[in-house]
């Protein structure tokens, strides 16, 4: 099912004040009727409230009753999806499918061009792990392949012994006029501290979608070039700089 | 080695910094010979291209001679070789149509965030042209580490000396696709703004593609007497108002075409272009776009522009209006260097293109600062200026 045909479930309330309440606490409880004077110097900051709040009203997007349109989930306006951030990316890459099936379904060759991934392990029970680096440090990612369909997808879920609670999937099709293929690739993940810990992940380049998007960048350049550029003078990883 | 580097506005020097070395299968270690500083150089010397670091390496137009190759690497060592300034792997869906200066794959994926948030796709990359278009060592330096060497290098016959063949690295491309993007044909008049080296390339290379006539736009005297020098009409802002001067020298028509070589720092006193210079000087992403603005209003209905000038940020008074009603065709670009080389080195050496004329300074790569302050403070007599190392 498409994320994005999902209600957030963080809807906005914004009803209407309880007025009765508001002149409770505007102290006319004593019987006297208010002159009409006071009444609208009392209310002002009353209509001011309520205009502001209508007004935020009007500018907020409107999900419910629109149709779903023709783009993929991820490239909607809003980040989160229930408890899920999902991001991703499709690249097009200048080679036959099948080509970029064999590098991508080696496993043990993902750090190539993942570089926060290192040290890929196939484990007894037949899950793959590798340690990732994160903003916050390294975590031992865990998952199994859940789906694969030769050539054309695989996906993989974080297991119980993950520190990173993650899924994702990579699709490649046929491109258009013979351009080689489209892969495409997304990850939905419960982000370590929540909508804001994605913010801050994002602004350090860190968040699995800046992450990803590079990934399959490194991986276009390493089928299409046979080696990933870098604007380094010296071989030693010490001397590079970015 | 010894190396020229950016440190901050106006502040480049020439420092000692470490050999390259080759890093990737398919580079090539370079020794340059002869280098040159490119007008568009003196947007970083003057910062207001972003992404610069202390300590980077300038220099795009170089040459030199084969030292080191990767196994990748169709060069071989001790040939003669002008690099090109766009930096292209040759394999990607935009170098396989041509559109080198757009290759994919040449911008590390690092460098390449910047762009793409700014222009909404990642730019290729470039040598010392700061870190938006990859952070590469640049050749204004005794050696430089060339990138998909099997791909960019142009191999020069002996015979040719280097100032001959140097400009192959940009300018005179540049100039080349700038003349080709504004689609000139036989009887057309075309209008040049800015007669640095690239306007004059445009300027030459207009007359070969069969302008009837060209009339180049500047207020330096030498650089004027330069263009008519190829056989332009010229026109000098500072004594005509020149819109109304490209209708009387077009037939009331304006001109067929036009080209904006002058780019991101327009001068001249208009109150479009002092707003743009207080902008610029505030660091808001503004460029000066005074001249594109004039060719625009210039050019006739129906006609085409050509910008080869740089830019790099925002514009506003812009006159889209021009642009729509008149129903005009605007290209522009970084130079597909690769597509145009082999055709350019051929006219050279068979005598039709000269581009040594433009050289007015020989400097070594040690007196690379004057160069860079009089090729930016004296630009009617620094016309171009080359680095031995």
């Amino acid at each position: 099912m498409r994320p994005r045909d999902t209600r957030p479930d963080d809807t906005f309330d914004d009803g209407p004040r309880d007025r009765t309440r508001d002149r409770t606490r505007n102290g006319h409880r004593d019987g006297h009727r208010p002159r009409t004077r006071d009444l609208l110097r009392d209310c002002l900051p009353a209509i001011g409230i309520a205009a502001a709040v209508a007004g935020l009203a009007l500018l907020l997007p409107r999900e419910a009753h629109r149709p779903p349109d023709s783009a993929p989930g991820r490239a909607a306006r809003r980040a989160r999806f229930g408890d899920r951030v999902v991001e991703g990316r499709s690249v097009t890459i200048a080679a036959p499918r099948q080509a970029v099936w064999d590098r991508l379904r080696d496993t043990d060759r993902w750090p190539d061009f993942m570089e926060t991934l290192r040290d890929p392990e196939h484990r007894p029970d037949g899950t793959l792990g590798w340690t990732l680096a994160t903003p916050f440090g390294h975590a031992r990612v865990v998952a199994r392949i859940c789906r694969e369909e030769e050539g054309r997808a695989i996906a993989w879920v974080s297991t119980d012994a993950s520190e990173v609670e993650a899924e994702g999937k990579v699709m490649l099709r046929d491109a258009p006029a013979a351009r080689g293929t489209v892969i495409e690739a997304h990850v939905a993940y419960r982000p370590p501290g929540g909508l804001a810990g994605h913010w801050i992940a994002r602004a350090f380049g860190r968040s699995p979608g800046v992450q990803g998007r590079q990934e399959l960048k490194r991986l276009k350049m390493l089928i299409e070039t046979g080696e990933i550029a870098t604007n380094s003078n010296r071989r030693s990883p010490a001397a590079r700089e970015a | 080695m010894r190396a020229l580097t950016w440190h901050s506005t106006r502040d480049v020097r020439v420092d000692t910094v470490p050999d390259p070395q080759i890093v990737n299968p398919r580079d090539a270690i370079i020794e340059v010979t002869a280098t040159a500083i490119c007008g568009s150089d003196l947007h970083l010397y003057d910062g207001v291209i972003p992404g610069m670091k202390p300590g980077d390496i300038l220099g795009h137009e170089f040459m030199g001679r084969v030292v080191e190759t990767g196994p990748g690497s169709t060069l071989t060592p001790g040939q003669r070789v002008v690099v090109p300034f766009t930096i292209s792997c040759g394999a990607c869906l935009f170098c396989q149509l041509g559109q080198f200066s757009a290759c994919d794959n040449s911008n590390p994926v690092e460098t390449q965030e910047a762009s793409e948030l700014l222009y909404g796709h990642a730019v290729s990359g470039l040598f010392g042209y700061s870190h938006m278009t990859g952070g590469y060592p640049g050749g204004q330096a005794q050696y430089v580490r060339v990138p998909f060497s099997d791909v960019g290098p142009i191999v020069i016959p002996e015979g040719l000396a280097d100032e001959q063949v140097l400009f192959l690295s940009d300018i005179l491309p540049t100039g080349w696709m700038a003349a080709a993007n504004a689609d000139i044909g036989p009887g057309d008049t075309v209008a040049v703004w800015g007669c640095g080296p690239v306007g004059l390339f445009a300027v030459q290379s207009a007359r070969l593609m069969g302008a009837e006539k060209v009339v180049a736009i500047d207020h330096h005297p030498n650089r004027l007497a330069l263009a008519r020098g190829l056989g332009a009409e010229v026109i000098d802002y500072r004594q005509t108002h020149v819109l109304e001067a490209l209708m009387e020298m077009s037939g009331g028509l304006g001109p067929d075409a036009v080209i904006d070589a002058v780019g991101m720092e327009s001068h001249g006193f208009s109150p479009d272009n002092l707003l743009d210079t207080v902008k610029q000087k505030v660091g808001v992403g503004a460029d000066r776009a005074h001249a594109l603005r004039m060719a625009l209003m210039a050019v006739r209905k129906g006609g085409r522009v050509s910008v080869p000038g740089v830019y790099g940020g925002f514009a506003d008074t812009f006159p889209l209006g021009a642009l729509m009603e008149k129903g005009l065709q605007l290209r522009t670009g970084q130079t597909h260097v690769q597509a145009c080389s082999e055709d350019l080195l051929r006219r050279i050496g068979e005598g039709e293109i000269d581009t040594t004329f433009l050289i007015s300074h020989r400097l070594s790569l040690e007196e690379a600062p004057r160069g860079y302050a009089g090729f930016s403070d004296n630009q009617d007599q620094w016309t171009k200026v080359v680095l031995r190392p």
